[in-house]
């Protein structure tokens, strides 16, 4: 069987004043068809930049994205439209506020080119119903509606050309607990029910460890850690990782807050450290971290990238 | 969270369309439209029609007026009223056709350089930049000297000249629109990219270019003004409100109400329209927050 | 003992809209209050309430609002600018905004003890120093020369922080101040906020949306929704035993860890918070609650469950 998604050393940099900040360096992952790949990482780690070169919209520096066995990188945009759609963070700047719901979740339809208009608009109705909207919605603005229901537009959307593969880039992390509720469940059963891939990024590790069935974790550009949900929740090996864990503040009282044990110089993509990227900030770091580079040391499934781990 | 955001709108004075203002602006925009259209059957008498005889009646608040010419007769013994709104058309159709030519200069430049940025934006700045060095009453004299005057070059002249603001503005939010995720997702839907200039970066856009055309309506309108009161704007006898100062200037001392009266008419419209035009950008300016 | 602050019958409007409805709360000396809900439940507005900071077109009116015992309905707004950045301290979501960019973060910090204590600078500095240096920050010296723009969200926020304490405030309220920092950040900020709290002994009234920072660094907890404390409870025996079915709700909406398995739905609130208009009865949350009936729609009681928890619902203990 493909992979629905296979990422092979992509690296992108941007340009910012004399300098480079580096994004993505050399990242390689594969999600098989129906996973779900959570990507995991702080603000800067360069997660939303992997997402954008996934999704096209983004040309990376070196490596190649391929989705169901074909380069993005050679599709035209509407093969790609039928193969890969997103979901973004923010609902109210991920919907054009001057067109009516119904003509948003049109729009891959439309740039298609194939369909005719009431072909168009039986499927927009059907896919409103199926992210639960009315079809009554489907004539009001975005303005009119409250956060969930335009992350359930931006959904409808994503979905009405049936892609094999979402990227769902933060997509709750906007929205409040209860409604972030309803829009996780309501992703997970548009996957079972479609059979959809999702790459799944977002901060909140609680929600990863609940939508993913495989974890990755980035830090300042790098993959430094992959591994299957139960697996990295339950034995993670990267101190990173670790760290990552311990400061998730899961609703149970008493246990206090936890001392995460990492300094406070943060990660700076402008200014990457030499040897291993996360050696200033490691609780357990040792003199050679900041001079040998880690290998990447593959597991069953995953790896993790390591010095201090066998 | 949002909490105080919710209470945002009501901080501040009054602004858009629940100020005062904005309403006035709008109301002499568009009395000045209403007259600028329907001159012809406004104007109580020709006003290219001269007599001699009736030459620099006085208007109706001063003595010895006489009830067929409101305003009074100029030095040649036009009906002082009626230039006066054929005159406003004028001015409309100048304000009018100078902010379509420099809108569809500055606006193609300044979008096209903001989305596709790169080289093409440099081209762009450099462009603004150029013009900007530009002294647009200077060139405007030297062309209309070298190629004589008529209202088509006068608008054409202007429109070539006036299109940087329009540039930097349309090239400024189009950059600002470029990075907003629902453009990511028009790309990522497949479509074109004319069909995301059109669809999604334009319309959005266009809010801001309404507050621009105001103003350079407004520019265009005093500039046309000044050029036909140095001679080389729209030819005699067109009733231009400046050309209406310009020849009244001679009469200044005796006659003092031929230069108020299209001088007040000028201050008022570009007034009108400068006040409308912040109002639009208060009620656009509030809507996006 | 007498409550730090005490806080009843709290109502807020902006024009026709009621932000807050009669919320009470009370934070004793040396205790962490949550005031936790969800954006628009009002409880951003409540804390500007207390602190007289309202946006304009917003009136408060209260049965009681009191710091200390001194009624701060009756305070002058001078009376206010002298407790406020003193006895009682704030600190907002977004450092970014409260800090002035054009000042250095040394000046901004030794200008509150200079206008409220009569401070000399030398002393300012001194303290704010060592201020700096409590909050985590290395090298305070070279950060009191620096900007705003030149710190990161987490040293920007502990900034805030070391300034809330400039003048040994009795009460300090923090806004989310977590919620625009990364999880690992979050997690040192919140240890230092609750090691600080505990050492200063200071009445912390922490707001925030977040139930895992309430379960791990909250005394009390207040669950406010559309304008109402609709729960309160000391934090244990609010989370293993919650009565108002929007608290159960809230509590069955986060995912966490182990528990709850990844193909079965999380418990989810069905629809969306409703506009509170003027002259609405009853309970605010009856449109998205299973144990709602017609009497719902009445004056709802407050119930008691022992001395420290309460709510308001129609459903019996």
């Amino acid at each position: 069987m493909t992979d629905a998604i296979e990422v092979r050393h992509v690296a992108k940099t941007f340009a910012v004043g004399k300098g480079r900040v580096v994004a993505v360096d050399d990242v390689s992952f594969s999600i098989p068809a129906g996973g779900v790949l959570g990507v995991v990482g702080e603000s800067g780690c360069g997660k939303s930049t992997l997402a954008r070169v996934i999704l096209g919209l983004l040309s990376p520096d070196s490596g190649e994205v391929e989705i169901e066995g074909q380069k993005i990188a050679a599709l035209d945009r509407k093969a790609r439209a039928r193969l890969i759609q997103p979901v973004f963070q923010d609902p109210f700047s991920s919907l054009n506020p001057l067109t009516r719901i119904r003509d948003i979740v049109a729009l891959p339809l439309v740039a298609q080119g194939t369909l005719g208009r009431t072909e168009i608009a039986r499927k927009v109705d059907e896919m409103l119903g199926r992210v639960g909207l009315s079809a009554e919605m489907g004539r009001r603005l975005p303005a009119e509606l409250s956060g969930g229901q335009r992350q359930r537009v931006a959904i409808a959307r994503a979905l009405v050309l049936r892609p094999r593969v979402v990227v769902c880039d933060e997509p709750t992390s906007a929205l409040d607990v209860s409604v972030q509720a309803q829009i996780l469940n309501l992703l997970a059963e548009l996957r079972r029910d479609l059979g959809l891939t999702y790459l799944f990024i977002s901060h909140n590790l609680a929600v990863v460890e609940h939508v993913a069935s495989e974890v990755a974790v980035m830090y300042l550009g790098r993959l430094v850690e992959q591994a299957p949900t139960e697996t990295l929740f339950a034995r993670p090996e990267h101190p990173y990782t670790k760290a990552l864990l311990a400061s998730v503040l899961t609703p149970e009282p008493g246990l206090g807050v936890p001392d995460v044990g990492l300094g406070d110089t943060l990660p700076d993509p402008a200014n990457i450290p030499s040897g291993c990227r996360f050696h200033p900030r490691c609780p357990v770091a040792e003199p050679r971290c900041s001079t040998e580079t880690p290998p990447f040391k593959p597991r069953a499934s995953g790896g993790v990238e390591c010095l201090l781990v066998p | 969270m949002s909490d105080t955001a919710a209470a945002a709108p009501l901080r501040g004075p009054r602004r858009g369309w629940r100020s005062a203002a904005t309403w006035f602006g709008a109301t002499i925009v568009g009395i000045a439209a209403f007259c600028a259209i329907f001159a012809p059957l406004l104007v109580p008498h020709d006003p290219f029609a001269q007599d001699l005889g009736k030459r620099l009646l006085v208007p109706f608040w001063m003595d010895g007026s006489d009830p067929h010419h409101l305003l009074g007769t100029d030095q040649l013994g036009r009906d002082y009223l009626s230039r006066l709104i054929w005159g406003c058309r004028i001015s409309m159709l100048i304000g009018v056709t100078v902010s379509l030519v420099s809108g569809v200069i500055g606006i193609t430049l300044g979008v096209l350089g903001g989305f596709i940025g790169g080289r093409a934006d440099d081209a762009v700045l450099f462009a603004i930049t150029t013009r900007l060095a530009l002294p647009v009453v200077l060139v405007a004299l030297a062309v209309v000297g070298l190629l004589g005057s008529s209202m088509t070059l006068l608008v054409i002249t202007l429109g070539l000249l006036q299109w940087d603001r329009f540039a930097v503005v349309s090239r400024a939010t189009t950059m600002q629109v470029r990075t907003l995720d629902y453009v990511a997702a028009a790309w990522c839907a497949g479509c074109s990219r004319f069909r995301i200039l059109a669809r999604e970066v334009l319309p959005n856009i266009a809010s801001h270019l309404v507050v621009v055309a105001t103003l350079e309506a407004a520019l265009a309108i005093l500039l046309e003004a000044a050029l036909s009161f140095l001679g080389l704007g729209v030819p005699p006898p067109l009733p231009s409100w400046g050309l209406m100062i310009a020849e009244a200037k001679d009469y200044m001392f005796f006659s003092p109400w031929l230069i108020v009266i299209p001088g007040v008419a000028l201050f008022v419209l570009v007034l009108g329209i400068n006040l409308l035009g912040d109002g639009l950008r208060d009620q656009f300016g509030a809507r996006s927050e | 003992m007498t409550a730090l602050l005490e806080v009843e019958r709290l109502q807020v409007r902006f024009g026709a809209t009621a932000a807050v409805r009669g919320a009470s709360l009370s934070v004793a000396p040396g205790e962490t209050h949550c005031l936790v809900g969800e954006s628009g439940c009002g409880k951003s507005v409540t804390a500007l309430a207390v602190m007289n900071l309202l946006a304009r077109g917003g009136g408060r009116q209260a049965e009681r609002l009191a710091f200390e015992g001194e009624d701060l309905l009756k305070l002058s707004e001078r009376g206010m600018a002298r407790l406020r950045g003193n006895a009682m301290a704030m600190i907002f979501q977004e450092p970014m905004t409260s800090l002035n960019p054009a000042y250095t973060v040394g000046s901004q910090m030794t200008e509150v003890l200079r206008r409220h204590k009569g401070a000399s600078q030398r002393v300012a500095i001194d303290r704010a120093a060592d201020l700096l240096a409590r909050v985590g920050i290395t090298a305070p010296g070279l950060r009191l020369g620096q900007f705003p723009h030149q710190l990161s969200g987490g040293l920007r926020q502990r900034v805030m922080i070391a300034m809330a304490l400039m003048c040994e405030p009795r009460l300090l309220i923090a806004d989310e101040p977590t919620t625009a920092l990364d999880v690992t950040v979050q997690a040192q900020i919140l240890r230092l906020l609750a090691g600080l709290q505990r050492d200063l002994g200071l009445g912390l009234l922490l707001i925030t949306h977040d139930l895992g920072v309430v379960a791990r660094v909250a005394t009390r907890v207040s669950v406010m929704y559309a304008g109402e404390v609709v729960e309160r409870a000391p934090t244990a025996e609010l989370f293993a035993n919650p009565r108002h079915p929007y608290t159960q709700g809230l509590l069955r909406c986060v995912p966490v860890p182990g528990k709850i398995r990844r193909d079965q739905p999380l418990g989810a609130i069905r629809g969306t918070v409703p506009r509170i208009g003027a002259g609405f009865a009853g309970c605010a949350f009856r449109e998205r609650c299973d144990f709602a009936d017609e009497t719902c729609q009445r004056t709802i009681p407050r119930r008691s469950m022992g001395a420290a928890h309460d709510y308001l619902c129609r459903l019996p203990a």
